[in-house]
């Protein structure tokens, strides 16, 4: 018999993630907001300095958040703790490995450190979740080791559009792989970027090795409970929560719509008064540079 | 044969109906108390077990679940579910006032082996299972026994991992991440719902 233990395994990593499946994870700057999350319902929270709402209106380099934020969150919560590391930035990777974080966000909504490569996170014996715009670049990060995929959408707006344009090309692509004959596997892959024995493994299971979550944009339950029946996985939400009228009920409020997605009068009730949703911005009075999701490859 | 059930709140969900599929169940995603009405057993998948009793409350669940359970209903819970089962919920640093279902008479200290990169797969000897069983432990409970009730059916150097009270099941690791289907085989014939072996 085996007595080894083997830590830091794929279906460990890619594990933790299937365990987030129908919920919310939650971004927040302090212990005190953890803690509302937590009580709220959330599955998990991400521990940042400042939420993409702020970070779009204060500019500058965003980086990792202060490790001693992380450490008083890490002490608040029971829930899974993850926190965020710029795209191709690995010694704040391997910070934030050492505090013993149980997820890593390699992000675009910090600023970019490297503009060719990502991070490899095979490497790393915590697990990484990564952003997608669509099914090539999903399979990009699955094989430089991320073991769960979120959409970029387009954080900090309020705005669901991004998110759902990213959902929709990464399944619609899925559906395509698994329809396409077994010969024309090759030119996709050579098309889209994609390692060929990923594009292989979704042609014959017709989904993603990885739980695929919602994130960029979501405000309300509704938006939440749109993102799941177009067939995500569990969502994130940014500063949809923390820069509404009353977090703690919006956020208890999206845990509600996300577990009963399906059913309209429920997201009817929970949607009910719930103050005032974060101020919005549309995507398109954006500029090029302030489009966090066309960040990364 | 009447359905099984696998409470679909949140968590592991589509894993453990995968495993019920693959040993010719009828399986019933649970989100509501009507539709717990004639199944055979139910199934308490892993998530976050705060998530989960919170939502179980707020869709009306907690009680019936409770009584199902009480009342003699098979019921299988890992790793967050089992958390669910246990009279008695704590945590490895922080006090703890969890709410929980309160049915086996188990202790169940959260979080016991660590954060995430303590996560780890190691191979068990499980009471009524000829072959090692891959245990995939992520951020898994403890589960100390309260009463001699409880039957112990695997440990670890920790403590067990693997508890039997009657009805009840709880395990602190993740079968249905694995491709093996001998635990929840094991658990479907004790209970009569797929034939013994001899």
């Amino acid at each position: 018999m085996n007595e080894k233990r083997i830590e830091g395994s794929w279906d460990a990593k890619s594990g933790l993630a299937r365990m987030l499946k129908g919920g919310v994870i939650m971004d927040v700057v302090t212990p005190e907001q953890a803690r509302i999350a937590q009580d709220a319902g959330a599955v998990a929270v991400m521990a940042l300095e400042r939420v993409p709402a702020d970070i779009r209106i204060e500019g500058g380099v965003a980086r990792m958040s202060d490790p001693g934020i992380i450490r008083r969150i890490q002490e608040t919560v029971d829930i899974p703790v993850m926190a965020k590391c710029r795209i191709g930035h690995f010694v704040e990777a391997q910070i934030l490995e050492s505090l013993e974080i149980d997820y890593i966000d390699e992000s675009e909504v910090l600023t970019p450190a490297d503009e060719n490569n990502h991070v490899d996170k095979h490497s790393f014996s915590v697990p990484f979740v990564c952003g997608a715009t669509n099914l090539g670049e999903a399979l990009r990060r699955i094989g430089e080791g991320a073991a769960m995929i979120r959409t970029k959408g387009e954080a900090g707006t309020g705005n669901v559009v991004e998110a759902v344009r990213h959902a929709r090309a990464v399944l619609g692509e899925i559906k395509q792989i698994k329809a396409m004959p077994r010969e024309e596997l090759m030119s996709t892959a050579k098309y889209m970027g994609a390692p060929y024995d990923l594009v292989c493994r979704i042609h014959e299971d017709g989904c993603l090795p990885v739980v695929n979550f919602a994130a960029g944009g979501v405000a309300t339950p509704a938006d939440a409970a749109l993102m799941m029946q177009l067939g995500m996985d569990g969502v994130f939400v940014g500063s949809g929560i923390f820069k509404s009228g009353e977090p703690a009920k919006r956020a208890r409020a999206i845990v509600e719509a996300v577990s009963r997605f399906d059913a309209p009068e429920v997201l009817a009730e929970v949607s009910m008064n719930l103050g005032e949703a974060m101020v919005g911005i549309n995507i398109s009075t954006l500029s090029e540079d302030e489009r966090m999701a066309d960040r990364g490859w | 044969m009447s359905p099984v059930g696998v409470l679909a709140l949140q968590g592991g969900v589509s894993e453990h109906c995968a495993m019920t599929g693959s040993l010719g169940l009828d399986t019933i995603q649970i989100r509501t108390h009507e539709q717990l009405e004639g199944i055979s057993a139910l199934l308490l998948p892993g998530g976050e077990s705060t998530t989960l009793i919170s939502l179980m409350d707020r869709w009306g669940l907690t009680t019936p679940v409770r009584e199902l359970g009480q009342a003699g209903l098979p019921i299988l819970g890992t790793c967050a579910g089992a958390v669910l089962l246990s009279s008695e919920v704590s945590e490895v640093e922080h006090a703890c006032t969890q709410e929980s279902l309160r049915l086996a008479s188990v202790r169940s200290v959260r979080n016991r082996f660590g954060r995430q990169t303590r996560s780890f797969i190691r191979y068990l000897n499980i009471k009524g299972l000829d072959a090692p069983f891959p245990g995939l432990f992520i951020r898994a409970p403890l589960l100390e026994p309260l009463s001699d009730k409880v039957e112990i059916l695997a440990e670890l150097s920790e403590g067990p991992v693997l508890l039997r009270q009657g009805n009840l099941w709880l395990s602190s690791f993740h079968p249905e991440l694995t491709t093996d289907t001998s635990l929840h085989r094991l658990f479907f014939e004790s209970i009569g719902i797929l034939p013994g072996r001899i």
